[in-house]
């Protein structure tokens, strides 16, 4: 192996960006900032690039087998022996996959930004918190430590708060961030703890070698991990459940999904770079990264993965069709394919033929990425021209964004899976697989990739196609002229180059679950119900929304219900409104502010009657409370040493 | 007498220092500006001088004893001391009886000192005392405050009550054991009923000065009226002393009956986060506020503390130094705002980031530490704290623990919200901090960020337990 120490550039030079745009950049750099920031990103691309080429090409493969290397390692805490805290790098396929994904829609998107933020007050801070973000998620593909990976997981949260609550001074915006931050916190809980269990019984916090002794049968850390039971699940389950409830709470899995669709308050370049394409799939890559020990140790919480992954899909295909908002749709359309990208895992074997669904996965990912951009790239140009994000204001944009017509439409064809746009392929690998192992999930998919080209079209049709738009917003567009420049253009160009092509990798060849090269296989039998599925879709949204007619409201007042239901997003929101507000407030702070206030203080005020006398004396040098306090602190003395002398001895 | 010299070394200066400002007092009038500097530069030596020529041994029958765990204990506390009168300059400049404060503050540091030290319950008593008596001298610093007088009555009048609970309780231990000696002591216990609840006597004197609820009452008010210097001295260095002989006493002194301060320890830490993040949620003035935060912090200490091992010491002594120094930052943010503007309502933190970026960001940084955000310092201490905690391996515990750190995060947050994202037609005006302040929060300030990234601090510490 060559000597590959560059690769910590790659996440350190938009740290650096972060740091001199962040100290520097209100001062120095307030018009340059953005050039910076983009030359930077542009040689940590570069140098992704190289690494990706010279790993699959020159020294990565050894007897077939792909190596998991670690170039770099500093032991930064010895916690106890065996156990330590490193920061490391490790380059295996899926984290080299994921380095070129990142650094180039990142750059991408910082090139769009370019156009798209321009004029902004805070252009500096901008940058510098995109530096920011780039760095955490580079830093957390790389992780070679499962510690290192939660310290990045946290830095990413506080980057993607800081992102989504950019535009302070809106309400809605900062309410969002908070969600964001306290949903994906409570969830990062589980993950912790889930830590804390994997390293108690694996004895390590490495990621090799955890994977390695938790999936070994006859090692006893694997026995231990699997005799400890706690409520009849084992341990090893438990904590690989738990570190699950931290992916899903970062990659919006049912039901911690909640935050996502608020996060659209964040600049919508933003959106495309953490809330589509990078952040989100985190969740995912987490499943990935610890796939060995979810798949030949706990099947069970495998496909507990599987079965989360389908319901998201499908309920956020659901929800997908009745909103209104452009970005929320295009929210819940990533919801939906990432829980794509979890069953896809679900249902996965380890090795071999049976492991498609680990490639599929990461195929999915990877086209994924570069199409749902390149939609958000191109909702961000429309919002740019007409500002608004609603629907309703909207239609025959064709005329007036050609190129982002032209891009948005390449984007559509590829999630709706129509050949031979790159989301066919990775679809069609996800179907398979999904087929193989678990006809369920199977028919669940189908049904959700039907719904996914309808939602896709009826939003391309509403923005594009359909009435004119009304004279009022002319006026206002006309100011913007056009589509805001190369800068905005160039990169929906080059993702739409992607999107159209990124299908004919061999992707097996590179990435599978035990990095043996694996075969693509093409069914054309196979492939025929998904797409006529597909094009029916497309057809229908056509039928309905390409002219301007009353078709959609019909269709809404026959199925007023499940219209309602899912328009309210099956009030998701509702019920962890209705849990917080009124059972923890009503059952359990209620109670306690009542038993505080009538029994304790009841209670102190009626043995405090005796001392009372004597307080009204020398009440002119003190407030009359302290005897209270004093008789708390007898209560508690006197009911702690009942308790220890007499019940629990 | 030379060993005694070398042993005692860290209380000998202390007492150096009490008599010289002693004698200063008595001559002529020194500006008071002069006599502060003089004073930083001391206590700057004094931290200093803990590092070199530390001893272990015992002196005076076992009376004293002191190793080098001790000794780095008590020169956390001496940082402590030296950032509080850097961190206050503005407030003590103004007093006219600033060398009385710092001799009263020294004095109880003394007692702080042989506190740890103490090898005897005699001993143990006095030096509370000695750490107690003061500080409430200190309370009524704000002369012209009646809150401040009324704190100070409060704090005197329930510290006495403590300690005589207390004495109760050292009595009914030497008549049931024979002996007062921390040495002798766990020969002679064997968990009878009696014992019991002798220990339950002196136990509630350490969750008293803890604040430990339900023992925590005196606490919001003494917080709230005295000066704030004070509280952040009793919030950060009385408490981290009373959590350093705490845990010697119940891992050396009372380990024969571990299984009863398990349990006892389980209860009040639970009670204390919870309660205290009840009642944090609420509270609308600072002072108030880090005081209930500060109940529910001490409830994590114990999770560490119910550890009942060497990672339980090490991981408490790291979360206090973590503690003081985010605990300073907060408190020095605050009072600098209180001083000059009389501001101490969070919603007057409103937009604070616009006009004082410094404040802000420090005061978010502390924020973040108290809440143990990733990646500060205050993160690592909380972690280790549950580690060591979930060795004993009660989950539920440490699920209740977790729990309330997720609730501690939405009001610590809640600061946060308001000083950087919510707008004010009238922030607070850009404020002028003193020099030596601005220093002190910057030290705090590196000391959140670079405790928890340089890991020889949690290893020294793991070295020394």
């Amino acid at each position: 192996m060559p000597n590959v120490t560059y690769i910590a550039l790659i996440p350190l030079l938009p740290l650096a960006a972060f740091l001199i745009l962040g100290i520097f950049g209100r001062k120095y750099f307030k018009n340059t900032s953005g050039i910076i920031a983009t030359a930077l990103l542009l040689i940590s691309t570069l140098l992704a690039v190289y690494t990706a080429y010279g790993y699959f090409f020159e020294y990565g493969k050894v007897d077939g087998i792909y190596q998991k290397l670690i170039p770099l390692k500093y032991t930064w805490l010895q916690f106890s022996e065996g156990v330590s805290i490193d920061m490391g790098i490790i380059i295996d396929p899926i984290s080299v996959m994921m380095l070129v994904v990142v650094t180039f829609i990142s750059l991408m998107v910082h090139i769009y930004s370019l156009g798209y933020m321009k004029g902004d007050d805070r252009f500096p801070t901008y940058y510098a918190f995109l530096g920011l973000f780039t760095f955490s998620m580079l830093g957390l593909i790389i992780s070679s430590n499962i510690f290192q990976i939660y310290i990045f997981w946290e830095l990413v949260g506080v980057s993607s708060f800081l992102l989504i609550g950019y535009y302070y001074d809106k309400p809605s915006a900062v309410a969002a961030c908070k969600k964001a931050f306290i949903v994906t916190r409570f969830a990062d809980v589980g993950f912790l703890i889930g830590i804390l269990i994997l390293s108690f019984y694996s004895n390590t916090l490495d990621f090799n070698k955890l994977i390695e002794r938790l999936t070994t049968p006859e090692s006893n850390e694997l026995k231990n991990a699997v005799a400890a039971s706690f409520l009849g699940i084992s341990a090893l389950t438990w904590g690989l459940v738990l570190v699950f409830i931290g992916g899903a709470g970062k990659s919006a899995m049912f039901p911690l999904h909640i935050w996502l669709p608020d996060a659209m308050e964040g600049p919508t370049p933003v959106s495309a770079l953490i809330h589509a394409a990078t952040m989100v799939v985190a969740g995912v890559f987490l499943v990935a990264r610890l796939f060995p020990v979810f798949s030949i140790s706990s099947p069970n919480a495998l496909s507990l993965v599987g079965y989360v992954g389908a319901i998201s899909a499908l309920i956020a295909a659901v929800i997908a069709c009745t909103q209104t908002d452009i970005k929320r749709v295009l929210a819940y359309s990533t919801m939906s394919q990432i829980g794509y990208m979890m069953f896809a895992l679900g249902v996965s074997k380890y090795g071999g033929e049976d492991g498609l669904g680990y490639t599929a996965s990461m195929f999915h990912l990877f086209t994924h990425a570069i199409f749902k951009a390149l939609l958000f790239l191109g909702a961000g140009a429309v919002i740019h021209y007409i500002h608004s994000n609603e629907m309703k204001d909207m239609g025959g944009l064709r005329k007036y964004l050609p190129i982002t017509h032209i891009t948005f439409l390449i984007a559509c064809l590829a999630i709706s899976g129509v050949p031979p746009f790159a989301g066919f392929f990775s679809k069609e690998e996800i179907l398979l697989a999904a087929y193989q192992n678990n006809k369920t999930i199977y028919w669940v998919a189908l049904i959700t990739s039907g719904l996914t080209s309808f939602y896709m079209f009826r939003l391309y049709f509403s923005i594009f196609w359909g009435r004119t738009r009304p004279s009022s917003f002319k006026r206002d567009c006309d100011e913007v002229k056009g589509e805001g420049g190369f800068v905005m253009m160039l990169p929906l160009v080059l993702l739409a180059f992607g999107a159209a092509t990124a299908g004919f990798i061999p992707f097996g060849h590179f990435i599978s679950s035990d990095r043996i090269t694996l075969e693509n296989k093409f069914h054309l039998m196979f492939s025929i119900s998904p797409v006529a599925l597909g094009l029916t879709g497309i057809i229908i949204a056509m039928w309905m929304y390409k002219k301007e007619n009353n078709k959609p409201e019909k269709f809404a007042a026959m199925s007023s219900g499940l219209y309602k239901a899912a328009y309210h997003k099956f009030y998701i929101d509702e019920i962890y409104i209705f849990i917080t507000q009124k059972i923890i407030f009503n059952l359990i702070a209620r109670p306690t502010a009542w038993f505080d206030k009538n029994i304790v203080d009841g209670m102190i005020n009626a043995t405090g009657e005796g001392t009372k006398e004597i307080s009204e004396k020398i009440k002119t040098f003190q407030s009359g409370k302290i005897q209270q306090y004093a008789i708390c602190f007898l209560v508690g003395l006197i009911s702690l040493a009942l308790l220890f002398i007499y019940v629990w001895k | 007498m030379i060993e005694t010299l070398t042993l005692m070394k860290p209380e000998l200066i202390i007492t150096f220092i009490i008599f010289l400002l002693l004698f200063i007092k008595i001559g002529k009038g020194v500006k008071s500006e002069t006599m502060l500097l003089l004073i930083q530069v001391l206590l700057l030596l004094n931290f200093i001088t803990g590092f070199i020529f530390n001893s272990e041994g015992n002196l005076f029958d076992g009376m004293y004893q002191t190793t080098a765990m001790m000794a780095l204990q008590k020169n956390i506390l001496s940082l402590g001391i030296y950032l509080i009168s850097l961190l206050f300059a503005s407030w003590f400049k103004k007093s006219e009886h600033m060398l009385e404060f710092f001799i009263l503050m020294l004095s109880a540091l003394l007692g702080m000192f042989f506190l740890i030290s103490s090898g005897n319950l005699l001993m143990f008593f006095l030096a509370l005392e000695l750490a107690t008596i003061p500080v409430a001298a200190m309370a009524n610093f704000d002369l012209d405050k009646k809150v401040s007088s009324e704190a100070a009555m409060k704090m005197i009048l329930s510290s006495a009550f403590s300690s005589g609970i207390l004495l109760f309780g050292i009595s009914l231990i030497y008549g049931a054991t024979g002996t007062i000696s921390f040495t002798e002591l766990p020969l002679y216990l064997d968990g009878s009923p009696l014992q019991i609840l002798a220990f339950l006597f002196l136990f509630t004197a350490f969750a008293f000065k803890l604040s430990i609820v339900p023992f925590h009452l005196w606490t919001a008010d003494v917080y709230e009226g005295s000066p704030i210097a004070v509280t952040s001295f009793l919030s950060v260095i009385s408490k981290g002393a009373v959590t350093f002989i705490f845990i010697s006493t119940l891992y050396k002194v009372f380990q024969p009956i571990n299984e009863v301060w398990y349990n006892m320890i389980m209860i009040l830490s639970i009670a204390s986060m919870v309660i205290g993040n009840l009642f944090a949620l609420r509270q609308q003035n600072i002072k108030r506020f880090i005081a209930f935060s500060s109940i529910a912090q001490v409830g994590f200490i114990l999770v560490g503390i119910s550890s009942n091992s060497a990672q339980g010491i090490s991981s408490v002594v790291y979360f206090i130094l973590i503690y003081i120094f985010s605990n300073l930052a907060a408190f020095g943010v605050a009072s600098a705002i209180s001083s000059q503007t009389g501001k101490e309502n969070i919603n007057d933190y409103k937009g604070l980031y616009q006009t004082n970026p410094f404040l802000s960001l420090v005061l978010v940084l502390a924020l973040f530490s108290l809440a143990g955000i990733p990646p500060t310092a205050g993160f690592f201490g909380k972690l280790f704290l549950l580690t060591a905690g979930a060795s004993k391996g009660s989950y539920l515990f440490i699920t209740i623990a977790a729990l309330n750190m997720i609730i501690s995060l939405y009001y610590y947050l809640r600061i946060v919200r308001a000083v950087f994202m919510e707008k004010n037609e009238q922030p607070i005006e850009k404020i002028e901090i003193d020099l030596s302040a601005k220093f002190a929060l910057t030290i705090c300030a590196a000391g959140i960020v670079l405790i928890g990234l340089l890991s020889w601090t949690y290893d020294y510490i793991q070295s020394l337990s």
